[in-house]
Formats: C-alpha cells, sequence, structure tokens
C-alpha cells in the first residue's frame, strides 16, 4: 500500500521551488514593485487636501457686506490655500472660464446683498461649481459652507446657547491616506506573489513538462499537493514580511514594530498566504495553458483586491459586492492588517479574520487536493 | 530472434493495452512482452501511439482498458510499486535549468526516498557513470544538450530502478551526441544490469541497438520481433533507388516486370524504390530497359534491406515523411509538448 504521506518528498518539491525562487528572484521583486509604487502614488495622489484651487468672484454689490465675504474668502487664501481668489467684472466670462477649467469655481456676490443682509432679507450668495469634478466640489461646497456658517454667527454670543453643538471624539490620530492604503498594499503584494509563484510559474512547469517527472516517482498526490502550496505560501509570506517593513518605514507605521504587534501581522501574513496560495493552486489545478493564468490576473486583482475594502469601505457597496467582499479573503486580510496597524489592536479584532482565513485555506486545499489528477 | 533474451523472465507485459481519449482510440488492443536485460525498441511515426503506450506503462496515462504489469506489479493495481521499479526519461527536457546537477540529482533521490546516509555516494557514482562529474556544481542550464540528456539518465537512475524507460532520447541532439548517449545507454545497461525499452525515429541506432522492435501505426502493433527477423520478414534483400529523366507512362509497370523485383513504389519527383531479390541482376537489367526505352536515369542507389524497408512493408509510408509532417494527433493532454 502506498504511503499516505511522507514529508521528505513534501519538502523535496519545497526545496525546489524555493531554489529555483531564489536563484531567479526577478519575478517576485516585480511582485512586491506593483503594491509599494501602487501605495506610493496612490497613497500620495489621494487623500490630500485641495491647495490653490481658482475661485473666480464678482461682486455686483460693493458694500460693506460684499466686502466682509471677500476679506473671509482672502483669509482661506492666506492660510488654508484651499483657493485663490480672483476677481471678475464680468459674471459670464466668470461661468466662461469655470466651464473652460480656468477656474474651478465661482462666487457671485448679487446686487442689494448688504442691503439684504442687514435687513434680513434672506440675503444669498451664489456659488458656480463644475460638478464633473466630485472631489473639488465637495471640497468646495464644505468649505464655502462653513465660511457662510462663521458669517452668519452673531457678533455677540448670546449668554445660553441653545443650538446643539457635535462633538467629534477621534479614538486614533489622524491616520493619512497612505497609512490606510497600507494593509491593501501589503496584502495584494502577497496576492501578486501568490499569483505569479503559485499561478504563473506552475503552470508554466507543468508545460515544460517539470510535472511530468514529479509524476513517476512515488510521490502521493497529498505531497505534491502539500508541497506546492506550502512553497507558495512561503514567498508569499515574503513578499508580505517585506511589504509590512518596507511599507512601514514608507507611510510612517511606527506601532508595526512593536513585538506583539509584529506576532499578530505574522500571524496574519501566514494564514492570508495559505489562503491564497490554496486558492490560487483551486483555479489552476486542472489549467495547462500557460496562457490562462496570464489571462486572468486582471480578472482577479479587480474581484478579490477592489471589493475587499482596502480602497474604499465596504459599508459604501451595493448589496451584491459587499457578498463578494464578504466571502473574498482579502477583506478577512485586510480588515485584520488594519486593526493591528493602524489601531493597534490584537487577537480580540483579529480573531474573525484569523480563523476565517484559517477555514479557507483548509477548505481550498482539501478541494484542489480532490481535484489535482495524479496522472496526466 | 534473440533467442537468449527470449527465453528470460519478463519484465515488462503489456497485455491488450487501450487507450481513448473520446472517440478517439490512439492505442488499440497492443500487447507484447519484453524480457528482463532486454533493449527493446519502439518505432512508429509522430502520433502512431507511441508516447501514450509508454505513458500508460508508466503510470502517466490512466488505461482505458487491459493493462501493463512491470516487473509483476499491475500498473492499474499497483501504481505505486510500479513507480519504484521504473526510471523514466521524458522526450522533453525537464531538468531543472536553474538548478546546480547536483541539485537536479538531490531532489530526486528524495523524491524517491533514498535516505540520507546513501544520497551523497549515490549521486557522485551516478555523475561518474554519465560523465558528469566535473558539472556537479554546474547550472543545468549552462550544459549542451547532449550533456542535459546524460544528467535525465543519472536523473531517472537515482532510485537503481530494473527497467528504464526512454522517449525518444537522441531527438534534437548532433550525430556525436546521439552516439554519446546511446554508449551511455549501453554501457549503463551492462553495468545496471537494466532492461530498457526506447522510442526512436533513428532507425540505424535502433537497428544496430535494440534486441527487438516493435513497429506501431495507428495504435496498432504491426510487426514485432529483432531487427534481423524483420529485415528477412520483407520480400526482397536489396533496394534500389533509381530517379529518371521523364519517364513515359506505365514506366512503374515495366520495373515491376523486371526479373527477381518484388516490389516497386514511386516516390515523387521521378524516383522509384525498387524491392528486389538480386540487387546486382536487377540494376543491369534497369539499365538496359531504360537504354532501350530511351529514358536517362539521373541516379541509381542500391543497398542491402534497412529496417526503413521494413517500416515502409509494414506502415506503407516512410518514416522520414511523417517526421517532416506536423503531428498527426497529440494527446490532449499532451502539456505542451
Amino acid at each position: 500500500m502506498a504511503e499516505f504521506f511522507k514529508s521528505e518528498r513534501m519538502n523535496a518539491i519545497v526545496e525546489r521551488d524555493l531554489r529555483k525562487f531564489f536563484r531567479s528572484p526577478a519575478l517576485m521583486m516585480a511582485a512586491m514593485v506593483f503594491p509599494l509604487v501602487q501605495l506610493i502614488v496612490l497613497g500620495n495622489a489621494f487623500g490630500g487636501k485641495i491647495r490653490d484651487a481658482k475661485l473666480g468672484i464678482v461682486d455686483h454689490d460693493g458694500g460693506p457686506q460684499a466686502v466682509r465675504v471677500i476679506e473671509s474668502l482672502r483669509a482661506v487664501e492666506s492660510n488654508a490655500r484651499t483657493f485663490e481668489p480672483i476677481v471678475y467684472s464680468d459674471e459670464k466670462q466668470m461661468v466662461n472660464d469655470v466651464r473652460k477649467g480656468n477656474l474651478n469655481a465661482g462666487l457671485v456676490i448679487p446686487p442689494q446683498f448688504s442691503r439684504d443682509v442687514y435687513a434680513q432679507a434672506r440675503p444669498k450668495i451664489g456659488l458656480v461649481l463644475d460638478n464633473t469634478d466630485n472631489f473639488m466640489t465637495s471640497t468646495f461646497e464644505g468649505t464655502m459652507g462653513d465660511l457662510v456658517t462663521a458669517l452668519n454667527q452673531p457678533d455677540v454670543q448670546p449668554r445660553v446657547v441653545q443650538q446643539i453643538a457635535l462633538q467629534v471624539v477621534e479614538l486614533y490620530p489622524y491616520i493619512e491616506y497612505m497609512k490606510y492604503l497600507l494593509p491593501g498594499s501589503i496584502t495584494l503584494a502577497m496576492f501578486v506573489s501568490v499569483m505569479i509563484g503559485g499561478g504563473i510559474v506552475f503552470i508554466d512547469d507543468k508545460a515544460r513538462g517539470v510535472h511530468e517527472g514529479y509524476l513517476v516517482t512515488p510521490i502521493t498526490k497529498m505531497e505534491l499537493v502539500a508541497g506546492l502550496n506550502v512553497a507558495g505560501a512561503l514567498k508569499a509570506m515574503g513578499a508580505g514580511i517585506v511589504l509590512t517593513v518596507i511599507g512601514s518605514l514608507i507611510a510612517g507605521v511606527g506601532s508595526t514594530f512593536q513585538p506583539v504587534n509584529l506576532f499578530w501581522l505574522f500571524s496574519l501574513i501566514l494564514t492570508t498566504s495559505f489562503a491564497f496560495i490554496t486558492m490560487m493552486f483551486l483555479l489552476m489545478v486542472r489549467v495547462n495553458d500557460p496562457l490562462v493564468p496570464r489571462a486572468i490576473f486582471g480578472i482577479l486583482n479587480t474581484l478579490l483586491y477592489f471589493p475587499s475594502g482596502a480602497i474604499y469601505p465596504i459599508q459604501a457597496f451595493p448589496k451584491w459586492l459587499q457578498w463578494i467582499a464578504w466571502i473574498d479573503p482579502f477583506s478577512y486580510s485586510v480588515h485584520g492588517f488594519k486593526a493591528v496597524l493602524l489601531k493597534g489592536v490584537g487577537l480580540a479584532a483579529i480573531w474573525p479574520d484569523l480563523l476565517y482565513l484559517s477555514v479557507f485555506a483548509i477548505g481550498m486545499f482539501a478541494l484542489s487536493t480532490m481535484l489535482f489528477k495524479r496522472t496526466l | 530472434m534473440n533467442d537468449a533474451v527470449r527465453t528470460k523472465a519478463k519484465a515488462i507485459q503489456v497485455i491488450n493495452i487501450v487507450k481513448r481519449f473520446g472517440n478517439f482510440t490512439a492505442v488499440d488492443g497492443v500487447s507484447f512482452d519484453v524480457a528482463e536485460g532486454e533493449i527493446f525498441g519502439l518505432l512508429g511515426p509522430n502520433g502512431a501511439g507511441k508516447s501514450t503506450l509508454i505513458r500508460m506503462m508508466t503510470t502517466l496515462l490512466d488505461i482505458s482498458d487491459g493493462t501493463a504489469v512491470i516487473e509483476g506489479f499491475d500498473v492499474r493495481q499497483d501504481p505505486d510499486k510500479a513507480r519504484r521499479s521504473i526510471g523514466v526519461i521524458p522526450q522533453a527536457m525537464t531538468s531543472d535549468g536553474d538548478l546546480t546537477v547536483w541539485e537536479n540529482l538531490s531532489i530526486y533521490s528524495k523524491l524517491y526516498g533514498i535516505p540520507s546516509a546513501d544520497r551523497e555516494a549515490s549521486i557522485d557514482e551516478l555523475l561518474e557513470l554519465v560523465d558528469l562529474r566535473q558539472w556537479r556544481d554546474a547550472p543545468a542550464r549552462n550544459l549542451s544538450g547532449g550533456m542535459r540528456r546524460r544528467l535525465e539518465i543519472a536523473r531517472g537512475l537515482v532510485h537503481r530502478p530494473r527497467i528504464f524507460f526512454l522517449d525518444e532520447p537522441t531527438t534534437g541532439l548532433d550525430p556525436v551526441s546521439r552516439v554519446a548517449v546511446w554508449e551511455m545507454i549501453t554501457n549503463i545497461k551492462q553495468k545496471r544490469n537494466l532492461t530498457v525499452l526506447i522510442t526512436t525515429h533513428y532507425m540505424d541506432e535502433a537497428d544496430r541497438l535494440c534486441d527487438r522492435i516493435a513497429i506501431v501505426d495507428h495504435g496498432k502493433l504491426v510487426a514485432l520481433d529483432s531487427p534481423r527477423a524483420l529485415k528477412a520478414s520483407i520480400p526482397g534483400s536489396s533496394v534500389i533507388e533509381a530517379q529518371f529523366l521523364a519517364p513515359p507512362a506505365g514506366w512503374q509497370k515495366t520495373l515491376t516486370q523486371l526479373a527477381a523485383v518484388n516490389s516497386v513504389q514511386p516516390e515523387g519527383a521521378e524516383m522509384y524504390r525498387i524491392l528486389t531479390d538480386d540487387g546486382s541482376r536487377t540494376t543491369t537489367d534497369l539499365v538496359e530497359t531504360a537504354v532501350k526505352a530511351s529514358v536517362a536515369i539521373k541516379s541509381l542507389t542500391v543497398q542491402t534491406t534497412t529496417l526503413d524497408d521494413v517500416f515502409v512493408h509494414y506502415t506503407g509510408r516512410q518514416l522520414r515523411d511523417q517526421l517532416a509532417d506536423a503531428p498527426l494527433y497529440q494527446s490532449p493532454v499532451a502539456w505542451g509538448k
């Protein structure tokens, strides 16, 4: 009767894969460069505050209240530098410049504005927005809303304030977008590594006949599948560890290097790597064409990375996309990394993630072993 | 036929073996035995079913019907024990270019469960055997084609198998490397008392080195015997290949009527292949007939019967014609070959 499992034979497969990897690490380096570039570029491109936008102003009033508005705008220009006011005499010209993109927005102070303020006769100022750019639009709406609220405040506050005020308590220090992206980038590095090491290289080896060589030896199905999965997981773990260290240094996440956090991060890297490689192996277990893993790389990346909450909150997704996020191992990995890296919390917060990733990996491994063919 | 070989125990028994891929029957009820210590050659054009046969015997492909018994182990019942008895060299170069010669052998000795205490000595002995000792630490990708093939031969022998399967081991090698590989195989066969089953396209090699040859065509065994017996089995002891300049209509019939001629096969470009029992007489008659008919002879060669002629006789076509064609059939699970 054939031996069921002999670790020496599994280790031989792992040894071969790792020796090969360390002799030609270019592909795996590429796997780490992609998430790092994404972290640096997206981290710097998104999440920053708008600076030096162009705001056209047409003052049809010229009265003291209009001067007060313009002074407020100049104050924003000098301090927050959100926008730079540019005075126009012709309203039509200003609106045209907003349309053409020469201005980001325009402010119209109507005739009789000052009189309406004094008469408390519903004074209004107009804001012309280029609403093709949502981010710019919401920035102007927010800034101008704050400015109008400030202008509406009475010069002398009543002794008893009857308005309800919202007092915001932030549990954690301000999180820059790059830090927010870091958990997704670490997870992405492991995924790309698995896609290359467990997908592309696996199928290329099959096509070159390397597996044919294995199949004439007494190696069992389980030893072979376990060997290929362990080798792929070790490579993914390498990518995850490198990205965690370099990414934390670039994004300025110092808490990474606390011993307890390191332990939980390692646990997440370990379980994520096995969850990803077993999933990839299951997808590739009956594939023979080397073009297939290359062709589905982009689709898998989109299908797994974007719904995971790595770059946008899952709560903002439609229901069907939330269902994808619910089964996507990426989501649990990203959630776990966010908990440890950004909040510094441990097992209490990440145990569901570790559990899901472990159960997912075991399930995928069992399925792929069942589907793996011991013959050509 | 080599009687000494035939009386030995059977190392391989192929019993009415069949392989179907959907509606296509790649191997159709083939049976033969290979005796211990024999070098057994499988000849056939591309798509004839040679590789499929080897893959079934080496447990790489499921068998649709029939079976193969290797060293007493039925490959369908006891594939694991059969695997331990055999060494297999696939057609493609599957050694790992990124790994050194020693590492390639070490990985496989682990896969075969060679104890670590014996591993080093066993690999060194193999490297000596295939003359690669000085390349021990060189990456396999730096080896020439012939050396790489020798490495693969060593890899197939790490566990001291009793039976060695080689699927076209000299294809793609230059003539010098081919000779070196064959010499190495016969040398190893003697030293290790191996039974060798080999496929090749090179008739001269098969003729010189195989104890017996099986000719396979369209998945069926069409002939099986020693090279000598196979050559004796076809009519005619000589082959004349003659090319004429603008022969008249009915020229083939004219040639067939010459004394001692058994058959005439047109081979295109006004070339004819004539099988005869008396080469010199037919040559004289042929020249006289051509002179009388005012047909110029462009070229004329006379040779004794070769395995090529045996192949043509049994399959109705030249093996080299088949080699020039694209593969007639590729296994749907051939993994890119």
